[in-house]
């Protein structure tokens, strides 16, 4: 396994963004033909480690070496020309087109400046035949799924004669089977001899997907290792720095509460979107809801928080009928809502953190009375230490937090209201394990102080982790709730997913 | 898995056809309905006088496609259009060659083109406000060259507005027709046949994502409110044989008949879809329905803008319709209202 050249090597690589040291000092080396896992939190260095070699940023310090010949790459188009081939998280094509120019565009193969269609159809097949694609390759890429879309981005990528092929968080929107094709076709084009940069924030697809890891913390380097040779919780260590005590004291299950109700839903649906649907939460109660990407998760949180009206049944808040036709009548009740889309939906990117978190409170006074700025600055110090939000600072942007600090002021904004509902739509997407730990315990701990919280995640080891009872969700409509006590494991709620029933 | 087609009645027919297919019906079913209804309606030469009336509408239509496809907007072409009769109808006059003054008017127009692109382009601003700002300049230089209309007598002029080219027993066309066609076939392979082309289309459907996949999306933006502006004089020119004068106050809102035919063509305003073929349908459709209130008589004129209004309004609620029903996963996300960040509401 042991290949005597790099394909790829930076060394002592530097980046200085205004008042941070991105990258200080970092060495990294990619084979050909491995999978190489990059690792680290937010805020670590991966993404700008990543920008760096494809030409976004240009470095400070230190050098890259492609195929033994130094570049210095001034544009992701330098970098494509020089085989370093980049999928992004969001998949970067052109829903209007058709899958075969998708793949070609820019490089369509033309005679006398005429294209070719049939000729760029043909090799479009066969291309994607090669991953095991067999798709109509003259239809508009929007009609198919995000999992085509992304085997479609990776077939462009692949054909811009790549040596290196980044692929930055691939499988965040992709479920379990087609994170399998994923992977299928990672290890063909590996055997190509392709290096292959890989980040996720999975760590079961890290340990079947990758021979070496490298682990960034804080911009610096912490360690080049074998993925094999390197247990879990060590590389978990090595991320966060710090021992796991934090995440273990987790495990213990919680306990099934017996509390007076606070939101009774009877036959509560939307046309469309959810099937009608009993759910009670009460006081102090973790209820998670499991299923699909698409199973109708989010629209029973929507349809609570008032964001989509009801077209069936009752909604009853502390025993008392209400009618949530807004989410302002939602907040009124004390009610709160994180949305999964925390950027579109929620933060303000150009606003302080001291005015992200207070927003929501200032909306519920009105904004003729404007919260003193020392009741504000209390405010706002309590949450920023409380949730550990880094840097600590109130007056920096929001948009130059890493992504799981960015949840956490979202989080902070509706904890501030004191909400007797919280609503987490799958606060811990995207974030690193150390954030996450973070969050998860603070679902513990506002369900100790009598906070009841409606968790909604894909990950069910973490819905499990912190749930009293689990809503299991299946092609829009509630198949089973299940009781979180010692028969409730991943595996049969993952049955119960796939059957509808426990089996 | 295959080709996706629309869950209606017709199967087969892929979606991104359906806008145009209605467009054709409707425009055959106008043309069936004039037929039975007026007599002498029903002949060949009905469309190719539609054709002969609006040749110059056909042009610019053409590079408001270039500029929609792309996702931009121009609404400078009325005023090009009005700027170029003029300044061809005073160069004539001042005894300038027909070809030279031809050629300086298209150069303008593209040069006027350029510049918008390049503001919007280089400076990042609303197509809107910048071609807003195009449309009183160039309407304004009229009124610095004359304000009253000016007549063309010059003979390469009146003898090329007075010729017809015939096609057969009682069909004939006007020259400017045939420049109409060249124009619509050398767009449509441009569009379809060329890497220009499909960038606009992949710029017009996403701006980053084009950028990010290396194409040169700085000069396709340009390059579309260059043919625009191109187009656009060209269209002046076709006007002024046409009309035989330059007058300040021509083409008065041309821009939005231009929009219009494009849209009711099955363009999608934000970009990414639609066909140059539907284009054309588009300006039949409206020089079907001014023929259609012309042969009814007691219609005043003003029915053409109330019908026109109504197919808008019928078009854009079938492009919604058509757009929202795509399967894959943009549909899920694009009906749901946000949900508005806490407080935004106020």
């Amino acid at each position: 396994m042991e290949t005597p050249t790099p394909i790829l090597r930076m060394s002592g690589i530097e980046k200085q963004f205004p008042g941070v040291k991105a990258l200080d000092g970092v060495d990294f080396r990619l084979m050909p033909g491995e999978v190489h896992a990059l690792m680290g939190e937010n805020g670590a260095g991966k993404s700008t480690l990543i920008k760096v070699l494809t030409g976004v940023y240009d470095i400070d310090g230190g050098t890259i070496e492609l195929d033994g010949r130094r570049v210095d790459f001034a544009s992701p188009l330098a970098a494509q020309h020089a085989g370093i081939s980049t999928v992004y998280q969001e998949v970067n094509l052109c829903p209007n087109l058709s899958v075969a120019e998708n793949i070609f565009i820019g490089r369509e193969p033309r005679r006398f400046g005429r294209l070719q269609w049939r000729v760029m159809r043909d090799r479009a097949v066969e291309m994607l035949s090669q991953l095991d694609i067999h798709i109509d390759v003259t239809a508009q890429l929007a009609t198919y799924s995000l999992a085509v879309q992304q085997m479609v981005a990776i077939a462009r990528a692949v054909d811009i004669d790549a040596k290196v092929l980044i692929l930055d968080e691939p499988t965040s929107s992709l479920d379990a089977g087609e994170v399998g094709r994923l992977f299928a076709v990672m290890r063909r084009l590996k055997e190509q001899g392709i290096a292959i940069l890989f980040v996720s924030h999975f760590l079961d697809q890290i340990y079947e997907i990758s021979d070496r890891v490298t682990v960034l913390r804080n911009g610096g380097l912490v360690g080049e290792y074998r993925t094999a040779e390197l247990p879990q919780v060590e590389l978990v260590g090595k991320m966060i720095g710090r021992e796991l005590a934090d995440l273990e004291r987790l495990e213990s299950r919680p306990t099934v509460r017996h509390t007076t109700p606070l939101i009774e839903a009877e036959n509560l649906g939307r046309a469309g979107a959810i099937e009608p649907f009993q759910l009670t939460i009460h006081q102090g109660e973790v209820v998670g809801l499991a299923g699909l990407l698409g199973s109708g998760r989010t629209e029973i949180a929507r349809l609570l928080f008032g964001a989509d009206h009801a077209s069936t049944g009752s909604l009853k808040v502390d025993g008392a009928q209400a009618s949530l036709r807004t989410p302002r009548a939602a907040i009124r009740q004390k009610l709160a809502f994180c949305s999964e889309n925390r950027r579109a939906e929620g933060l303000i990117p150009d606003l302080t953190v001291r005015d992200n978190i207070i927003l929501a409170l200032q909306a519920a006074r009105g904004w003729t009375r404007p919260i003193p700025r020392r009741r504000q600055d209390e405010l706002v110090q309590r949450y920023v230490a409380a949730l550990n939000i880094r840097p600590g600072d109130p007056d920096q942007l929001v948009r130059n937090l890493s992504g799981g600090n960015q949840q956490k002021v979202l989080l902070a904004r509706w904890l501030i209201l004191e909400p007797r509902l919280l609503i987490l739509d799958e606060p811990t997407r995207g974030i690193d394990v150390g954030a996450k730990a973070e969050i998860q315990r603070l679902v513990v701990e506002l369900s100790d102080g009598g906070t009841a919280v409606l968790f909604i995640s894909a990950e069910l080891d973490e819905v499990l982790r912190l749930s009293h009872k689990v809503a299991v969700l299946r092609d829009r409509r509630v198949v089973s709730q299940l009781d979180n006590d010692e028969e409730l494991t991943t595996d049969t709620l993952t049955e119960t997913i796939a059957s509808g029933a426990r089996s | 898995m295959t080709s996706r087609t629309v869950p209606t009645g017709w199967p087969g027919i892929p979606r991104k056809y359906v806008p145009v297919l209605v467009t054709a019906g409707l425009f055959v079913a106008m043309f069936v309905a004039g037929g039975i209804r007026y007599q002498g309606f029903a002949t060949g030469q009905i469309v190719l006088n539609v054709f002969i009336d609006n040749a110059f509408l056909l042009v610019v239509a053409v590079g408001m496609t270039f500029v929609i496809l792309a996702g931009g907007i121009d609404l400078s072409v009325g005023s090009v259009v009005a700027l170029s009769t003029m300044i061809t109808a005073s160069l004539l006059n001042d005894g300038w060659n027909a070809y030279a003054v031809i050629l300086l008017v298209l150069v303008i127009g593209g040069v006027l083109g350029l510049g918008m692109g390049a503001i919007i382009h280089y400076f990042e601003i609303q197509p809107f406000i910048v071609t807003l700002a195009g449309m009183f300049l160039a309407r304004g230089l009229c009124y610095t060259i004359g304000t009253d209309s000016i007549p063309i007598t010059n003979p390469t002029f009146t003898t090329f507005a007075q010729s017809a080219v015939p096609l057969g027993p009682d069909l004939w066309i006007t020259p400017s027709v045939l420049i109409g066609a060249v124009v619509v076939l050398v767009a449509a392979y441009v569009l379809h046949y060329t890497r220009l082309g499909r960038t606009v289309y992949a710029t017009g459907g996403s701006e980053q994502s084009a950028l990010l996949m290396g194409l040169p999306v700085a000069r396709t933006k340009i390059a579309v409110y260059t043919i625009s502006g191109f187009c656009s004089a060209l269209g002046g020119v076709l006007l002024s044989f046409y009309m035989l004068s330059g007058y300040g106050l021509h083409a008065v809102g041309m821009e939005l008949d231009a929009i219009a035919a494009v849209v009711i063509g099955g363009t999608l305003l934000t970009g990414g879809t639609g066909y140059l073929f539907g284009t054309v349908l588009g300006v039949l459709v409206l020089g079907l329905i001014q023929t259609i209130i012309s042969f009814e008589g007691t219609l005043s004129s003003w029915w053409t803008r109330i019908f026109i209004g109504v197919l808008l309004f019928v078009f854009i609620v079938l492009q919604r319709l058509i757009g929202t029903r795509r399967t894959g996963w943009p549909r899920l996300r694009s009906r749901r209202v946000p949900v508005p960040a806490a407080g935004a509401d106020d």
